[in-house]
């Protein structure tokens, strides 16, 4: 099969885009998919590949930094290499102790490193910069159920809000 | 909530058929994964503090209106049977139920379930929580709704792990964020025999999404069944990940029915053929293996999808599939089988469940 862009050259990524309902696949050799700034490792990349590329690659900056990631989770224990063993993090705390390593992590994990999700408030807490956010999050949540017309749920938010407002 | 050990036809509700698109969807299911603030993750936890974990959760999920009324399983308090059933049932994970031989459950692990099952949660998973609803095909925003509704619940009476930039804290960076892992159990036989089927899967990774085998991450994938699922949980809001699944299914759906009007107009000898072969052996064979059963299933419902098949019903597919799995036989004929026993139980029950316990003429029972 030939390149789609340049005709000339043997097609070697074969991409599938669906936008608006429609399905198209694109034929493309090295090059020109090179061009179009589609590299053919992420284009092949499985499931979890990655979680398993970026903990190697975390892995290999750490041998390289001499030594200067001996870093442990101060709540719980874990070390950053009993985390790239199993993939899993001890505890909250992980969360802080190893930030910049994560939010790394989750920039290639996910669409960005910020929650835009539900806002939550622990039920003990009920200082006003943590009640503020709630509000602020419940808010947009509001927005976004009248946008999609489900009142039901607006109408939830709705009283959620006012409860929050009225506390 | 009640405390059970024995778990009937609990969590099957979905085997009606009764969800919109019930012939290519099999089941919706959303999860939301939570952690308690003041514990380290599940797997960090010596046996003592999981159990203490599992007090907690339970007294709050009692004061929920959602499942006060509702059932709560101990997995280590019932027999590796019912373990195995639970997870056949895609009800627990491999891990509660102590591995695929239901060895050992985990100290603490549990289940809390509503009514027939389609809302409850998992405790001391590698989450403390694992909030999760399941529906019959496709019903996304019902599912959501439910899940996030037991969420404000439960989260109104335990102190959630929650960070303001990313979200709620789990054990896998994977779940963080929304802690929302919606997955969509699809039977795509059209795709696969038209050899389409690597295109659709290669397009649904690259709008951010994944799809697994019918038992979760690492299966392998039998009888053309499906589960797409969302691949991120961060940076995008609970609505968006739902709708945007949503979408994608629906897409995925409608080449499905573009496949199979191929298939129909191009060799409909050959797909009859394959269709009715498939039932024969289902309806007469006297031994089974499950791998067996379901690529046969996978015909079958295909020919029920064409209306090949006047007078026979989804549901009855489905209740086949989950069924005729070895620990389901098990449970049904109360003693260990052994492989050879497996099977030609499997293919007895299959035999009933069409309505051909003979395995001869066309008489139904």
């Amino acid at each position: 099969m030939l390149c789609d862009h340049c005709g000339e050259r043997d097609a070697v990524i074969h991409l599938t885009h669906i936008e608006n309902n429609e399905m198209n696949s694109f034929h493309l050799c090295e090059s020109c998919a090179a061009e179009k700034g589609i590299d053919p490792e992420d284009a092949e990349e499985g499931v979890n590949a990655p979680l398993a590329a970026f903990l190697a690659q975390m892995g290999g900056e750490r041998s390289g930094a001499a030594g200067s990631d001996e870093s442990e989770c101060p709540y719980c224990s874990l070390s950053l290499d009993g985390f790239r063993k199993t993939g899993r993090l001890g505890c909250s705390q992980c969360y802080v102790a190893f930030e910049t390593h994560l939010r790394n992590l989750m920039r290639r994990l996910h669409a960005g490193t910020q929650h835009v999700g539900k806002v939550y408030l622990p039920p003990e807490d009920s200082s006003d910069t943590s009640r503020a956010e709630r509000l602020n999050g419940l808010k947009r949540r509001l927005t976004r159920a009248v946008d999609s017309e489900d009142f039901e749920r607006a109408a939830k938010i709705r009283d959620q809000i006012r409860a929050l407002e009225g506390a | 909530m009640r405390s059970v050990t024995s778990v009937g036809d609990v969590g099957l509700e979905w085997l009606d058929g009764s969800g919109p698109h019930a012939d290519v969807v099999l089941s919706t299911r959303v999860r939301l994964a939570r952690n308690l603030q003041a514990h380290a993750f599940p797997t960090r936890l010596g046996a003592d503090e999981r159990r203490e974990i599992w007090s907690r959760i339970r007294a709050a999920a009692d004061a929920t209106e959602m499942l006060r009324e509702g059932a709560a399983i101990e997995l280590s308090a019932v027999p590796s049977v019912t373990r195995r059933v639970l997870l056949e049932r895609h009800l627990i994970s491999r891990e509660l139920a102590g591995g695929v031989a239901g060895d050992q459950a985990p100290a603490g692990a549990g289940l809390f379930m509503r009514g027939g099952g389609d809302l409850g949660a998992m405790v001391n998973e590698e989450d403390h929580l694992r909030l999760q609803a399941l529906r019959s095909g496709l019903r996304l925003h019902d599912a959501f709704r439910d899940v996030e509704a037991l969420d404000e619940e439960l989260g109104g009476r335990l102190a959630f792990a929650f960070h303001p930039e990313f979200g709620f804290l789990t054990s896998c960076p994977t779940n963080v964020g929304t802690g929302l892992r919606a997955s969509i159990l699809v039977h795509l036989p059209g795709l696969v025999l038209t050899k389409e089927i690597a295109k659709v899967l290669q397009g649904i990774n690259q709008v951010g999404l994944t799809f697994r085998g019918l038992y979760g991450e690492g299966s392998e994938v039998i009888g053309n069944f499906f589960q797409i699922s969302n691949q991120t949980t961060l940076g995008k809001s609970e609505e968006d990940l739902i709708d945007h699944l949503n979408r994608i299914v629906g897409q995925v759906i409608q080449y499905e029915m573009q496949a199979r009007g191929v298939l129909l107009r191009d060799a409909p000898a050959v797909i009859e053929d394959k269709i009715w072969r498939a039932y024969g052996l289902l309806s007469h064979a006297r031994t089974l293996s499950f791998e067996e059963v379901m690529n046969l299933l996978s015909a079958v419902r295909l020919g029920v999808g064409l209306k090949l098949i006047p007078d026979l019903r989804v549901s009855s597919l489905n209740t086949v599939m989950i069924y005729s799995q070895a620990a389901h036989l098990e449970h049904a004929a109360g003693r260990r089988l052994s492989d050879g026993e497996e099977e030609i139980h499997r293919a007895a029950f299959v035999r009933r469940a069409l309505g051909r316990p003979e395995g001869q003429g066309t008489e139904r029972q």
